[in-house]
């Protein structure tokens, strides 16, 4: 009831607030150009516009499944709603085949369409405002150097209000801070490189910042951890829950490489990234890994000699299969003892097998999110990737009474944390209609 | 003890609870169907179906399975009557070692119950967990189609009630 009251407060902001207020959403269209009227683009400046959108992950939102890549139609679930991505290839009727530099800055910084329409915050334009000129224009370069594909996203399903795009010029009166990235001179070079990243294009705060009732990120608790397509998307430097202290290092491999041997697999939306990251020059990630080491540590110890393996407590039996500990009485722990522990408390090796749970960020955070998925899903091997630890998916034995079980089991005996309130309803969402 | 309904009939299972459940079949059963690839959930080798899904049965113990259904090769078609999904693995001569095909066919029949119009896509993504080192993969394929083929009449039939 509250939001919607303020939704209305809103409208009346955006809309009837008098003229002055209109004047302030009205944007202007800007005239449409002929694609073929661009000229053969700069090599280089094409390369620096494809690296620039991994470093974006502009193909992860603006590819629905098994599509062209960039031709949009992903479905966006906020919690307003449905989004859909748009086709950002130069489709002269459904793509940006039409939208000059110009227009295409605009919509990256100020989040207005070619036509002058307010575009969703979906697309983090409140992270694009400070991207440079020159990268901007690389960018664009580059859409327009991909090949044109036909695809009209289907129409966002949103409720009145929010579907009169003139009430989006209320929310960025509120949220929207037009600036360029501007650097820090008493920190270097790599440092500033970084925080133009991670702030700018890599828009990590989009995910990794609780958003308020306005889904606008709270400054207030940048970084605090967030949320994404039902993910968790973990707290960052000093409010992070690694059971581990990440440092520079550690996070530099984990991007570039999508797994760390003491922070575990990136899964869920954070595989995108790190699938774009690995991609990318690595002296990019690496400012990235050097700013967010400097957002400070949380509460994790980082001693070096703690083994990433199991701890071996478990007698190797025949082949690969280690002799169960006697079962406890307890659900949770008992599914545990039969399910878990013969590769979590065997002593085989990474990536067959399992990491060490007193370790893991995902049975240590605040919502029991990722540790339902990792339970529900397992961690599927990745192409290439032999390094990175392997688990099945348990969603289709255990159904969801035992996974609530096992993961109040999981969070008691290796966080020593309070159990998770509201878990079934958690374990009932991830599993969707399982 | 352990009850379970396997193919059609309940069944208590002598053997502790943290037994994979591969191993109360092929050794307290006698269902040697399911093989043992990797028993790490990677292979697919020992997948069979329990209450419509397939599940890999060599990571799974009995003792989370309590009172479910529990679906074997042997439960869907005989040597001698073999069903459907077996009959089209024969006719396609899909098998070349033999080794990952009851799984293979497992995971196949559950995506059919659930689906009978599954697409050639569906089928590829459904089937990803299974290796198969011999490569006949084409062929299985080919096995899955005609499988879906004739199953489906036959579907239409049990829903119209003829
Ligand atoms: S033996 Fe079960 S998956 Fe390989
Ligand atoms: S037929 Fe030999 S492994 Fe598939």
């Amino acid at each position: 009831m509250k939001l919607r009251f303020v939704l209305l407060a809103l409208l009346a902001i955006g809309t009837f607030g008098g003229t002055a207020a209109l004047l302030y959403a009205w944007e202007s269209p800007i005239a449409p150009i002929d694609p073929r009227s661009l000229g053969a683009p700069d090599r280089a400046v094409l390369r620096r516009g494809a690296s620039l959108a991994l470093l974006g992950d502009c193909a992860t939102c603006h590819t629905a499944p098994d599509g062209l890549p960039y031709a949009g139609g992903l479905a966006m679930p906020t919690p307003f709603g449905t989004i859909y991505s748009t086709n950002i290839t130069p489709d002269p009727e459904t793509g940006i085949g039409r939208w000059s530099e110009q227009a295409f800055i605009r919509a990256l910084r100020s989040g207005v369409d070619r036509e002058g329409r307010h575009l969703y915050p979906a697309f983090p334009y409140d992270h694009f405002t400070r991207v440079s000129d020159d990268d901007a224009k690389a960018l664009y370069a580059f859409f327009m150097s991909l090949d044109p594909a036909k695809s009209s996203a289907p129409p966002n399903e949103l409720a009145f209000p929010l579907n009169v795009r003139l009430t989006l010029a209320g929310w960025k009166l509120l949220f929207l801070r037009r600036a360029r990235f501007v650097a820090d001179p008493s920190r270097d070079e790599k440092w500033n490189r970084g925080k133009y990243l991670v702030d700018g294009l890599g828009h990590c705060g989009a995910c990794h910042s609780p958003r308020n009732l306005l889904g606008a990120e709270m400054k207030s608790a940048g970084f605090a951890g967030g949320e994404a397509e039902g993910w968790r998307a973990y707290a960052l430097g000093r409010s992070s829950l690694s059971p581990v202290a990440w440092d520079e290092a550690a996070l530099a491999d984990y991007l570039a490489s999508g797994s760390h041997p003491l922070h575990g697999t990136a899964q869920g939306p954070m595989a995108n990234v790190v699938d774009n990251l690995s991609q990318v020059d690595p002296a990019d990630v690496g400012a990235m890994a050097h700013y967010l080491a400097s957002l400070g540590k949380g509460e994790g110890r980082n001693d070096a000699e703690r083994p990433a393996s199991g701890p071996g407590r478990l007698p190797q039996a025949a082949g690969v299969q280690a002799a169960t500990p006697s079962i406890p009485s307890e659900p949770g722990g008992a599914i545990y003892a039969t399910v878990c522990a013969s590769c979590h408390d065997g002593g085989r090796p990474l990536p067959l097998g399992g990491s060490r749970l007193d370790l893991s960020t995902a049975v240590a955070d605040e919502k029991p999110a990722n540790l339902i998925h990792l339970v529900v899903r397992g961690i599927p091997a990745a192409a290439g990737a032999s390094a990175h630890p392997i688990m099945p998916g348990f969603g289709d034995i255990l159904d969801n009474r035992q996974i609530s079980d096992l993961v109040n089991y999981l969070r008691t005996r290796f966080a020593g944390r309070p159990q998770w309130n509201g878990l079934a309803k958690a374990v009932a969402e991830a599993r969707g209609g399982r | 003890m352990t009850t379970l309904i396997v193919n059609g009939e309940s069944r208590s299972i002598a053997a502790s609870p943290d037994t994979p459940l591969l191993y109360v079949l092929r050794d307290e059963l006698g269902l040697c169907a399911a093989k043992f690839g990797c028993g790490l959930g990677q292979c697919g080798a020992c997948t069979v179906i329990v209450d419509g899904k397939a599940v890999f049965s060599c990571v799974t113990p009995v003792m989370v399975l309590e009172g479910r259904t529990v679906t074997t090769l042997e439960g869907i078609g005989s040597r001698d009557a073999p069903g459907p999904m077996q009959r089209a693995f024969i006719a396609e001569q899909a098998a070349q070692c033999g080794y990952c095909i009851p799984g293979m066919m497992m995971r196949a029949q559950a995506l059919l119950n659930r689906d009978p119009q599954a697409t050639d896509e569906s089928i590829r993504a459904e089937l990803q967990p299974h290796l198969c080192r011999c490569g006949t993969h084409m062929r299985i394929l080919r096995a899955i189609r005609r499988a879906a083929d004739e199953m489906r009449p036959k579907t239409v039939e049990a829903r119209t009630g003829r």
